[in-house]
């Protein structure tokens, strides 16, 4: 653990081209103190980030990093996780790249369990198209592509996670700093995948899930006494149409990951210099 | 008394034609015979017709031939659908008291072994044995040495209990002495057993033991035919070699989890088919504009669409060289022989990290599904060669920093290669992305910078132009004026046609492709020759166009795309007529 590693350690020279006043900013600053906080740093953390605005933020943050396609950032994570289980994984991405384009890779990733966090930036619109519905868009919420709003209900990522087996959920408010430092920490620090929804509202195009809004409306769990490793106590929360909340919801503390499941516990990057010994064995089986 | 012997069960999916078949393949193969085998099957699990073909020979054969000996027939449809093969003293074996097999009528000319196979096998311990006694009823048939298949069904069913082996030899010898006792009629055949050892293989194992001989620790992949098997042969031994097997979601997970263990520094592959390669497709152009070194696997079968999942085509070679959006580099390599599954695997892997680009392996259904008889030599694990080319290290990256100290995953070099540091090494964090970059690895629409990275990823092509050998495989004449071009598992029936052809007093010079990014220069070649023929199982001549690209030279083209591979015989009077043509 190398003490001397400080947040701004993660941040790259890179200027963020995000609107000034975009949630973006603060989740990402939550996600670099969180990292340093667990005793990370850059050389053996890894960032996997989606498309979208919320996908820069593999740019602005300096780590090891791949900034992929749209929607497929968990199954990268999950291959650099399991080659080399000593990097911190961390992937990144919005509301429609995990939600819409990537939904089915956020379930199986949920069920996989592979050992890494999963921070989705969520401000229920499309940022970087300009401003289209996402999938936690309200149904009522008109866009230039749904002049009358979705008329679909939003998803509920949460209680996707639950039901697909989630044994890490919890969610902040890219604003409240603190917070949500602390809730991504303890989502680095669970063992297996950590799920965080973070309100990360966006300023241009989402006139609705505003600041104020969320301000006015986010119930701390950690105020409310909710036992996070209560599984009916989540389920509740979770599925309460008229609770926005923060903190961790959901904790199973019998997560087992992925890797230790499997025995995939060694770094895979060395390679010998031959074929590796016993190979001829391999060949004595066609007999 | 023909010098090849040709062989094989049918009946319908789920009668266990398979693992009858494999076990004769393996029986002949302990024997020290030469064995090429081939199946017929359909895309279901119980019902439909399915066959497992085995031809072999004391000298090595490498492809099918119009022509089958005796048949183990379950089904009368099993006779129907070989008429065409079967000759004058071809042997059928079939049970007359299974209640379908009743009144089937032999055609003339041909041998009926009735053999009641399930009251034998019953006698023996079991109806499920059936099949075995028809192996054994051939075994007396063809003079083949019953021990051979003794030794088999030991392999076999070993892990299984010696009782259960037991009752197995009980079954065989049951099928080969009612033969015996039942019928004297003398047969032609008299299959001899030599002293060599071989292995037998089909070409999705031979690519994945390429796989880990070459230090592959990683495979995520979802299952398709014909690439499963890649899949299934990993999965249990990888782990011996400190690897791992990941059933994905979907093939453009798969193509993800790969390119994220490439990331983290492992050596790392995924393979699928056609239908599979269209969804990785997106994730391809990511993967060569970051860099990545991955191995990508296409195991082709026919399409479009889902096609005839199960049955051989080589169609998806434009889709290889071109696919995707926008232009990246990649190679592209084509395995020619189930020996070269395995080599061109081990290559495939050094090529992708030596130019840091993803490689696409294509093998043919026919090259991985079928099984074919080699000296284990032809593997010889000390000749495998590792190069993982630029990879930097806590005390050699420095070399490859900015003023500023940060390290260049994408340094603009001469030969196109920049350095790789993998995640964990000291002072090299870094990023890369799909968008166009810096050599930083930061998003950049800088038209200068643009040029210089295309033109930087393009230059590992010409530098791996100069640097490897890209030359093909030649047989035949060298000095005739009719030259053959093909690519995958054509070879062995063109190598077997020929000689079919020089009986003919037609002589040709062939030349087998397994690179077809980069290309060798045919152009000199086709200088030399009269006349030019490109052999390829699809309808429109995707190998051929290329090569009338390549070389600005028209070429004539024999084209089988019904789903069954070439045969030597059948080859050869289309190579004879295109020529005359
Ligand atoms: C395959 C593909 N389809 C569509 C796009 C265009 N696209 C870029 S970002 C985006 C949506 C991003 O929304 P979200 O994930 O909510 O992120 P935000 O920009 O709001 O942070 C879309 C549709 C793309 N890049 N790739
Ligand atoms: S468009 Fe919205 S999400 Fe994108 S940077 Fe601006 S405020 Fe943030």
């Amino acid at each position: 653990m190398s003490s001397e590693i400080r947040f701004t350690d993660f941040k790259s020279d890179k200027q963020p081209t995000w609107c000034p006043g975009c949630g973006d900013f603060g989740t990402m600053n939550g996600m670099m103190k969180a990292l340093a906080n667990t005793g990370n740093d850059p050389d053996n953390t890894f960032v996997v980030a989606g498309i979208g605005c919320s996908g820069k933020i593999g740019t602005y943050m300096h780590s090891y990093a791949l900034h992929g396609v749209h929607g497929r950032a968990l199954p990268v994570g999950a291959g650099v996780k399991l080659a080399n289980p000593d990097l911190e994984v961390m992937v990144a991405g919005g509301d429609g790249d995990g939600y819409s384009i990537g939904a089915g890779h956020f379930v199986h990733a949920v069920r996989r369990n592979v050992d890494m966090t999963y921070v989705v930036m969520d401000n229920r619109i499309y940022g970087l198209t300009k401003g289209q519905a996402s999938p936690t868009s309200r149904e009522d919420f008109e866009t230039s592509t749904t002049p009358e709003g979705p008329q679909q209900p939003p998803v509920n990522p949460m209680a996707l996670a639950l039901a697909s087996g989630a044994t890490f959920i919890a969610q902040s408010f890219s604003t409240d700093a603190q917070r949500h430092a602390e809730i991504v920490q303890k989502a680095i620090e669970h063992d297996g995948f950590g799920f965080v929804n973070v309100f990360s509202p966006c300023v241009t195009f989402n006139d609705v899930d505003t600041y104020d809004y969320f301000r006015d409306s986010l119930v701390d769990l950690a105020e409310e006494d909710h036992d996070p490793t209560d599984y009916d106590a989540a389920k509740d929360a979770i599925l309460d149409a008229d609770k926005e909340f923060q903190g961790v919801v959901w904790q199973n503390e019998e997560s087992v990951p992925y890797g230790e499941k499997h025995g995939v516990t060694e770094d895979m990057s060395q390679v010998d210099e031959g074929a590796p010994e016993g190979a001829m064995d391999l060949v004595r089986e066609f007999y | 008394m023909p010098a090849d012997f040709n062989w094989a069960i049918g009946g319908e999916a789920g009668d266990g034609i398979d693992s009858t078949g494999k076990i004769f393949a393996q029986a002949l193969s302990r024997a020290g015979r030469h064995v090429f085998t081939s199946k017929d099957f359909a895309s279901r699990i119980r019902g439909g017709y399915t066959a497992y073909k085995v031809r072999t020979a004391v000298d090595p054969v490498q492809s099918v031939v119009d022509r089958l000996d005796v048949l183990i027939a379950l089904t009368p449809r099993t006779i129907e659908e070989n008429l065409d093969e079967l000759h004058e003293g071809s042997v059928i074996i079939y049970d007359g008291e299974r209640t379908t097999m009743e009144d089937v009528e032999i055609p003339e000319g041909m041998i009926g072994l009735e053999v009641p196979l399930k009251r034998l096998a019953e006698e023996a311990g079991g109806a499920i044995m059936r099949n075995v006694v028809a192996l054994g009823a051939a075994c007396e048939v063809a003079d083949f040495p019953i021990e051979n298949l003794d030794s088999a069904l030991e392999k076999r069913f070993g892990s299984k209990g010696q009782q259960l082996v037991d009752n197995n030899k009980e079954a065989a010898r049951k099928g080969q002495d009612y033969v015996d006792e039942e019928y004297d009629h003398e047969f032609d055949y008299d299959l001899e057993t030599t002293d060599e050892d071989y292995v037998l293989l089909n070409g999705d194992e031979a690519i994945g033991m390429g796989a880990i001989a070459a230090g592959c620790k990683f495979y995520a992949g979802y299952p398709i035919t014909p690439a499963t098997d890649v899949m299934e042969y990993l999965t249990g031994r990888i782990e011996n070699f400190g690897g791992h097997v990941v059933q994905a979601e979907d093939e453009l997970s798969a193509i993800n989890l790969a390119l994220g263990a490439a990331r983290a520094g492992a050596r790392s592959m995924t393979a699928t088919s056609g239908p599979g390669i269209d969804l990785m497709t997106e994730t391809f152009g990511l993967v060569a504009t970051s860099e990545t070194p991955l191995v990508i696997c296409d195991v082709m079968r026919s399409g479009p669409s889902t096609g005839m999942p199960t049955k051989q085509e080589q169609g998806d070679l434009n889709m290889l060289l071109y696919g995707g959006h926008g232009e990246v580099p990649r190679f592209v390599l084509a395995p020619t022989t189930i020996s070269e599954c395995f080599w061109k695997t081990v290559e495939a892997f050094n090529l992708a990290e030596k130019y840091q680009t993803p490689v696409y392996l294509t093998a043919d259904l026919s090259l991985a599904v079928t099984e074919q008889t080699f000296s284990p030599e032809e593997f010889d694990m000390d000749e495998v060669e590792i190069d993982r080319g630029k990879v930097v290290d806590d005390d050699t990256i420095e070399e490859w920093q900015n003023e500023k100290g940060q390290f260049q995953p994408h340094a603009i070099t001469d030969d196109g290669v920049s350095p790789r540091a993998f995640p964990g090494t000291g002072e090299g964090a870094h990023m890369t992305t799909g968008l166009e970059h810096d050599e930083l690895g930061r998003r950049t629409e800088d038209t200068d910078l643009r040029i210089e990275q295309v033109d930087k990823r393009n230059r590992k092509v010409e530098t791996a132009k100069e640097q490897e050998d890209w030359s093909p495989r030649e047989f035949g004449d060298a000095d005739s004026d009719n030259l053959v071009v093909s690519w995958g598992s054509n070879e062995g029936a063109m190598v077997e046609a020929i000689a079919l052809l020089e009986e003919e007093d037609v002589d040709v010079r062939f030349l087998s492709i397994p690179y077809m990014f980069p290309r060798f220069d045919l152009t000199e070649a086709f200088e030399d020759a009269e006349e030019v023929v490109v052999v390829e199982c699809n309808a429109t001549g995707q190998f051929a166009d290329v090569i009338e690209h390549d070389t600005l030279t028209r070429v004539k083209r024999v084209n089988k795309y019904n789903g069954v591979r070439f045969k030597a015989d059948e080859l050869a009077e289309d190579i004879k007529q295109t020529l005359e043509a």
